[in-house]
């Protein structure tokens, strides 16, 4: 893909030349996904430490399970790729099209949230809950829920790890989103908070969840105030980066939580 | 294209703000964000030290009626402990140096305009701000202030009905430290970016002062391990609020089975630990940086072994990473992995050695100038030294099992963690203060308070370790009762007296502070005869830090008494080319 052409400014020379020849911002972003992956490193320690100590740890996830987690790694894979696209708009200094690539991104990673949510739920729905999850009415007594008493850390690490991957894509595209659109996104964000807020029953993940966009919205209207600029392709580049990480540790999630998990039939 | 025009270097000369909120709240320049964090650190040490005072009071009085509180109660010395070590690990030793000291001076010492996030590191401090506001509600919800210390062990701090303070305030506590998490994390990546990109020509990595060294390794570690204690803390409230088992085994509370299995108590003390050893550098680091600095200023002779400080500085913060298992001796970790973490512990003393020899190198045969900054930075030598060797004691999980949570642990990591780093403090305050506040401080008053000050600090935590090799344990309410420890309570009642003379006398510090401010005679932009790029500029310094223009730099930072020099310091942007070295 197109790397970014960083030219000097006039008078970056009273500077020692920079860390790889490269723009602040981008080291910045390196930095904080070194910290980010330790803090997943943390989570997926806590997962394999609760695996290992635990005999006999179940593998319930069904094909149907399966197959939505395979759509699901599918959008980000995909949202990935327009996410490079979006970047080389950028470069190319064409402004439509890189917006129209960072609104597929966008819809991608939300697809993939929305998805995730609707597996969250039925999972909930047959059993696989945490003891204080709000319990959803006719709650699912099959093997998920002899999963969710019998192994508590099943539960825990998976909603715990996914949890933390989820809330990393939702800040995502927000993150995106107030790159593509500035100010303008702001109400949007307060109308998906509370669209997400109060057309949900009080026992999908997602009522609880939009508190999240109500935060990222009040931060970046701070971030927004303090530094009104255009935003130009050297910070696509950046949210790129960061999109990426956040699809990779996707590919770490999937096949640990997901397929090591399989109901393996015959 | 405009779109390729991009800025490899992102701090930019941003026009002086007009307003007091912009200006004085939410300032984008590092060097009122320094203040910020200074303020905000000394309103924490003092919450943190009145703790003490109360804590020290109720060991050897337990009976004493406070003014205003009433008799201390053994759940509410808990809650006073815990409060006591979490405001001060946090928002004092990781606060003041790097936060406050770090954000004004690392700029300036690189000769850049600001950091290169300014939004960020505003951002970083009014998080850090709410953290500080989230742990003090503590006090005030029911059942006060929780009882875990602040380590906060599992399963005590991961259920909710181990105690009166193990309910909402333990919620407020792990709040406050995810938080705090959150802001470390955003200052950290500023301060390394800082340092990598923004320094002026000629300031080459090894030319670096001591200071920017240990800040800019203070900042890795920070990256690092507050990610992990960011993890820790979010499972610990999920523990708490979700019902899950992260870190609860099958327990009984009050005869009564929780609804918990299959968790460990030890993955949380591998995850805190994991962060907390990295922890204790990130608090002493920078006062180490300080120290190097004051000792080669004031004895106006080049730091001994300037490479050899850089490398063990890399050394301590490398090692740090793989020693947390040496606070887990006793906690039925496999004795095999003890071992090599003993081993690794041990090796940590080889740079610290490296580095307390190169103090004693700098000083040997100086011209010492013995003003109050040079004083603190001799008593941080001092105090390290001394809690340093009670370390590879500690280290062999032979000597460890009776001496872990015992009071000679406390009397260690104080002497090291506490005293030392808050001496590096007060020596960095003295010294920086007429850069920041254009005036000098006291040099009187500034002598009563260190002598008072060391005397004190010693008398308080030497006997600690007696104390601890007695038998005395760490975490106790009340041990007044108890037969054993009955020949030792004339020794603690030494300690409290010590500890409320000395907590007095810090009042003639903050006094001189706040008096020199206003009234202290006007300092001259240079008063110490440094050569680091802070004292070439003006008193305070301008918004811009060099009045619109970027140094350039000729010299390494310790180049005093060099021969066929004109003065006996050369400063580092001085374009004369007498010297040769760096
Ligand atoms: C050669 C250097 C050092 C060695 C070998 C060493 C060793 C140890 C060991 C083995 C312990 C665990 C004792 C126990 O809990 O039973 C310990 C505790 C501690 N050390 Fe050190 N240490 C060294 C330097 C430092 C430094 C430089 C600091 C801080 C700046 C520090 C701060 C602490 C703290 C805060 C604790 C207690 C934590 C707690 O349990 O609350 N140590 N040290
Ligand atoms: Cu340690």
């Amino acid at each position: 893909m197109s790397e970014i052409v960083v030219q000097h400014p006039v008078g970056a020379s009273v500077y020692e030349p920079s860390l790889f020849g490269t723009y602040s911002k981008k080291i910045g972003m390196w930095l904080f996904l070194l910290s980010d992956s330790l803090t997943f490193g943390a989570l997926l320690f806590a997962y394999t430490y609760g695996r290992v100590s635990t005999p006999n740890w179940p593998t319930p996830f069904h094909s149907e399970s399966i197959r939505n987690a395979t759509i699901m790694t599918a959008f980000l894979l995909s949202s990935s790729l327009t996410m490079v696209f979006a970047v080389r708009a950028a470069v190319q200094g064409n402004a439509k099209a890189q917006r129209l690539w960072l609104l597929a991104t966008m819809a991608f990673g939300l697809g993939f949230v929305i998805l995730h949510g609707r597996e969250w739920t039925n999972l909930i729905a047959e059993g696989l809950t945490l003891p204080m999850f709000p319990t959803p009415p006719g709650q699912g007594t099959g093997e998920f829920a002899n999963v969710a008493r019998d192994v508590p850390q099943f539960a825990a690490t998976f909603f715990g790890l996914t949890g933390m991957h989820m809330v990393h894509v939702t800040l995502g595209v927000i993150y995106l989103g107030i790159i593509a659109f500035r100010k303008k996104f702001i109400p949007i964000l307060l109308g998906l908070w509370l669209l997400a807020w109060l057309a949900t029953p009080a026992y999908s993940p997602f009522h609880y969840g939009a508190h999240l966009i109500l935060i990222a919205a009040i931060i970046s209207a701070v971030i927004l105030w303090l530094k009104p600029k255009v935003y130009d392709a050297s910070d696509i580049e950046v949210a790129g980066l960061y999109w990426h990480f956040v699809d990779l540790v996707w590919m770490f999630i999937f096949p640990l939580v997901y397929l090591m998990s399989t109901k393996i039939i015959g | 294209m405009a779109a390729q025009d991009v800025h490899a270097h992102t701090a930019h000369a941003h026009a002086a703000p007009q307003g007091f909120v912009r200006k004085y709240v939410f300032s984008l320049d590092h060097k009122v964000i320094g203040l910020q964090y200074f303020f905000l650190a000394l309103t924490a040490v003092f919450v943190g030290m009145i703790l003490s005072l109360l804590m020290r009071i109720h060991l050897v009085w337990p009976g004493a009626a406070i003014p205003l509180i009433g008799e201390i109660k053994p759940e509410t010395y808990l809650s006073l402990l815990t409060m006591h070590g979490t405001i001060m690990v946090f928002f004092v030793l990781t606060t003041a140096p790097q936060g406050g000291f770090g954000n004004y001076f690392l700029p300036i010492q690189i000769g850049a305009p600001d950091m290169a996030f300014p939004v960020l590191n505003m951002l970083s401090f009014w998080t850090t701000f709410v953290a500080f506001v989230v742990l003090i509600c503590a006090f005030f919800v029911t059942g006060g202030a929780p009882l875990h210390g602040w380590t906060g062990y599992a399963p005590l701090s991961a259920l909710t009905n181990t105690g009166p303070g193990e309910q909402l305030g333990a919620d407020l506590w792990i709040t406050s430290i995810a938080i705090f998490c959150v802001a470390s994390l955003m200052g950290a990546l500023n301060f390394i970016t800082t340092t990598l990109d923004l320094r002026a020509k000629g300031m080459t990595m090894m030319r670096m002062p001591l200071t920017v060294w240990s800040w800019f390794i203070t900042a890795i570690l920070g990256l690092l391990a507050f990610g992990v204690l960011l993890s820790a803390g979010i499972l610990l409230l999920l523990d708490r609020n979700l019902g899950t088992s992260f870190y609860i085994p099958l327990v009984v509370v009050n005869g009564q089975v929780m609804g918990h299995k299959g968790g460990s108590p030890l993955l949380w003390q591998h995850l805190f630990w994991f962060f907390g050893h990295p922890e204790v550098y990130i608090a002493i680091l920078p006062g180490m940086g300080v120290a190097s600095q004051l000792l080669s200023t004031f004895s106006r002779k080049p730091i001994f072994g300037y490479r050899a400080m850089v490398y063990a500085i890399m050394a301590i913060g490398f090692l740090g990473f793989m020693v947390w298992g040496h606070h887990m001796f006793m906690s039925g970790m496999s004795p095999y992995s003890a071992f090599a973490f003993s081993l690794m512990t041990m090796a940590i003393g080889v740079p610290s050695a490296i580095k307390t020899f190169n103090w004693l190198g700098t000083i040997h045969r100086g011209r010492v100038r013995f003003q109050t900054p040079m004083l603190f930075a001799i008593g941080f030598v001092s105090l390290f030294v001394s809690g340093g060797l009670s370390g590879p004691f500690l280290a062999q999980p032979t000597l460890d099992i009776p001496l872990h949570d015992t009071a000679f642990v406390v009397g260690h990591f104080h002497l090291i963690m506490g005293v030392a780093a808050i001496f590096g403090m007060f020596a960095a305050t003295y010294y920086w203060f007429p850069k920041m506040f254009g005036r000098m401080m006291n040099e009187r008053w500034g002598r009563i308070h260190f002598f008072i000050t060391l005397v004190g600090a010693y008398s308080i935590f030497m006997p600690m370790h007696y104390l601890g090799m007695a038998g005395q344990p760490r975490r106790y309410s009340q041990f007044t009762e108890l037969a054993y420890l009955h020949r030792l309570i004339p020794l603690n009642t030494f300690m409290t007296y010590a500890a409320i003379v000395t907590i007095a006398a810090q009042f003639i510090f903050v006094i001189n502070l706040f008096w020199s401010m206003k009234k202290g005679p006007k300092a001259s932009d240079n008063p110490w005869e440094a050569t680091t790029l802070e004292w070439t500029t003006s008193t305070p310094p301008p918004h811009d830090n060099f009045g619109g223009m970027t140094p350039v730099v000729h010299h390494g930072p310790y180049e005093y008494s060099v021969p066929g020099a004109a003065r006996d310091f050369i400063m580092q942007n001085d374009p004369a080319t007498v010297t040769t070295s760096h």
